[in-house]
């Protein structure tokens, strides 16, 4: 029964607008029952590239493949085959949730109930609400149900919880996960790191266009150097992670240390896998300095410090100086 | 499999949805239903306007002429450069409902209210006004005036909406509606304007609907200049919006 291809396949996708490259030869597959995450900062191609997933934009170049169909040339059929949930809602202002819901389901052969689905997303309290009056969130959730309604076979969902309250963002990756165990294949863009950590199979972290990384959440954060990662009770002075740095490459071929440009109440070491001694000798070094640490990380990265590296934010960090002579 | 649903439901949904939103659209049922009813009141029952014979005469088409520009220039233009805005256009786009069927939505829920219009504008002439239907009058030409005339002015209205910004096509149409009132031999004849504008009258849409009408209540007018006219302008509207609509 099931179609062996990959639900998406794109291979060295170029899109511009006005000369400026959008997406400089991006490449991936999402297989079926997996969650692909597609993360990065604002402006990265997130967007252009679901939606040219989504048959709304023709890329410039490379191949795009939607469950084997090129999906700017495609028809309803695959359309039906696929739930959409795009940015900034569309949907028509003076409708009702158990309207627009109804309508959506009217344009597929064999939908979920839409009662059923008002339910599953929370909406049953608004579904006789107009839209205009719905919640960021409420809309939210509706864009999400009206994506569910037609049993698709892939999901693009385009920052899907942005917006929603702590509450509508876990029911709504749970239901990401059911869809998941039922064979769906599940693109999404967000810039949300928790979305990525509990729901995506893989990610694709995307920057100025291009994947700067990709694989399982657990070994992008592996694939980081080792490090020690520390935070101070309040910002050091500049002379004592100056210090600090002296004291740690002290006998310590390659080590250094980095703090963070214009906050300084938190430092990373770096340049050597952490060890009981370096542990032992930073916190004396603190507690003959008079500097409390609140954190101190030896287990390498969390996924944000990884993503932040990633991206090219650490530009935002500094070399600490040389000791003073 | 997931599949699309069969062409006629889909489409049969999508035209009760249009109808639903018209109806919750007060201001535009301000122009699709009160502006007619008014005009053809108003002029009819104060003889300031030189119409030859009966006023309800000259001015039951005319309103008739009206209520279809309403509904179909101004309020399927404006309606939809506002779907446009707000992205309804687009994310029905990535359904399987296709652009004919939207279109044919679109189509069907802009004649049932014409029909209504038009049901409401003749009750009005016939028990206020006294008008009566003149014998042997060729009234299948109301069919032909409201298909021609729908076609056209349609295609006026989603070639502002499908190209310009929301607020420029809802300012647009409220204009073209007083210019087609004014020039349109609508409550004024247009051999009672002054040159040029009688010329540009002529060549205006407006004009052969409402003539069209005329002639399906037995006035004499040109109905082969009136279809060519209608023909003419429907051609070139669809043409453009077909060129120029865009989803966003």
């Amino acid at each position: 029964m099931s179609d062996p291809a990959p639900a998406i396949a794109i291979r060295d996708l170029v899109k511009e607008y006005d000369g400026r490259a959008v997406l400089g030869g991006v490449s991936f597959e999402v297989a079926r029952g997996e969650v692909f995450a597609v993360l990065g900062p604002n402006g990265a191609g997130k967007t252009t590239t679901a939606e040219i997933l989504a048959g709304y934009r023709k890329a410039d170049a490379g191949e795009v493949r939607v469950m084997r169909a090129d999906p700017w040339r495609a028809g309803p059929s695959l359309r039906a085959r696929v739930g959409l949930m795009l940015q900034n809602g569309g949907m028509e202002p003076r409708a009702r949730p158990d309207e627009i819901l109804r309508l959506y389901a009217a344009f597929h052969a064999h939908p979920r109930d839409p009662d059923d689905l008002i339910d599953l997303v929370g909406l049953r309290g608004v579904a006789g609400t107009r839209y205009r009056r719905l919640s960021g969130g409420e809309r939210q959730r509706l864009a999400f149900a009206v994506a569910l309604v037609g049993r698709p076979e892939l999901l693009i969902l385009d920052e899907p919880t942005a917006g929603m309250d702590p509450g509508a963002r876990s029911s709504t990756r749970e239901l990401i996960r059911g869809l998941r165990s039922d064979g769906a294949a599940v693109l999404l863009t967000t810039h949300d790191l928790v979305d990525v950590e509990r729901l995506a199979d893989r990610v694709a972290i995307i920057d100025a266009g291009r994947i700067v990384a990709m694989g399982t959440p657990a070994k992008l954060i592996a694939a980081g150097a080792p490090r020690l990662a520390l935070r101070f009770a309040k910002p050091l002075e500049m002379g004592e992670l100056a210090s600090l740095a002296a004291m740690v490459r002290r006998g310590r071929k390659g080590a250094g240390v980095r703090g963070e440009l214009g906050d300084r109440s938190s430092a990373f070491i770096e340049g050597l896998a952490p060890d009981p001694g370096l542990v032992a000798a930073v916190t004396r070094w603190a507690a003959a300095r008079g500097v409390l640490i609140t954190e101190l990380r030896a287990a390498g990265r969390t996924f944000e410090e990884r993503y932040l590296e990633l991206t090219g934010d650490s530009a935002a960090s500094v070399a600490a100086p040389d000791e003073e002579p | 499999m997931s599949a699309p649903a069969s062409p006629l439901r889909a489409t049969a949904a999508m035209t009760a949805m249009e109808l639903r939103i018209t109806a919750r659209r007060g201001e535009n049922l301000l122009v699709t239903i009160v502006i007619p009813a008014v005009v053809l009141l108003f002029f009819a029952s104060v003889s300031v306007l030189p119409t030859p014979g009966r006023p309800v005469d000259f001015l039951l088409p005319g309103a008739l002429a009206l209520a279809v520009i309403a509904t179909s220039l101004v309020n399927l233009g404006i309606a939809t450069g506002y779907e446009r805005h707000y992205g309804v256009l687009k994310r029905l786009g990535g359904s399987p409902l296709t652009r004919p069927q939207l279109l044919v939505a679109k189509m069907a829920a802009v004649v049932a209210v014409e029909v209504v219009q038009f049901a409401l504008l003749i009750a009005i002439a016939f028990g206020l006004l006294g008008w009566r239907p003149p014998p042997g009058a060729p009234l299948s030409l109301l069919l032909v005036g409201l298909v021609l005339g729908t076609i056209a002015f349609a295609g006026l209205g989603l070639a502002m909406a499908g190209g310009l910004r929301a607020e420029l096509t809802l300012a647009l149409a409220n204009a073209l509606f007083l210019a087609f009132l004014l020039l349109g031999g609508i409550v004024l004849p247009i051999d009672q304007l002054p040159a040029p504008l009688d010329t540009l009258a002529a060549i205006l849409p407006a004009a052969a609907l409402a003539d069209l009408f005329r002639a399906a209540f037995g006035a004499s007018a040109n109905v082969v200049w009136s279809v060519v006219v209608l023909a003419a302008w429907g051609i070139a509207a669809i043409a453009i919006a077909a060129r120029t609509f865009s989803w966003e």
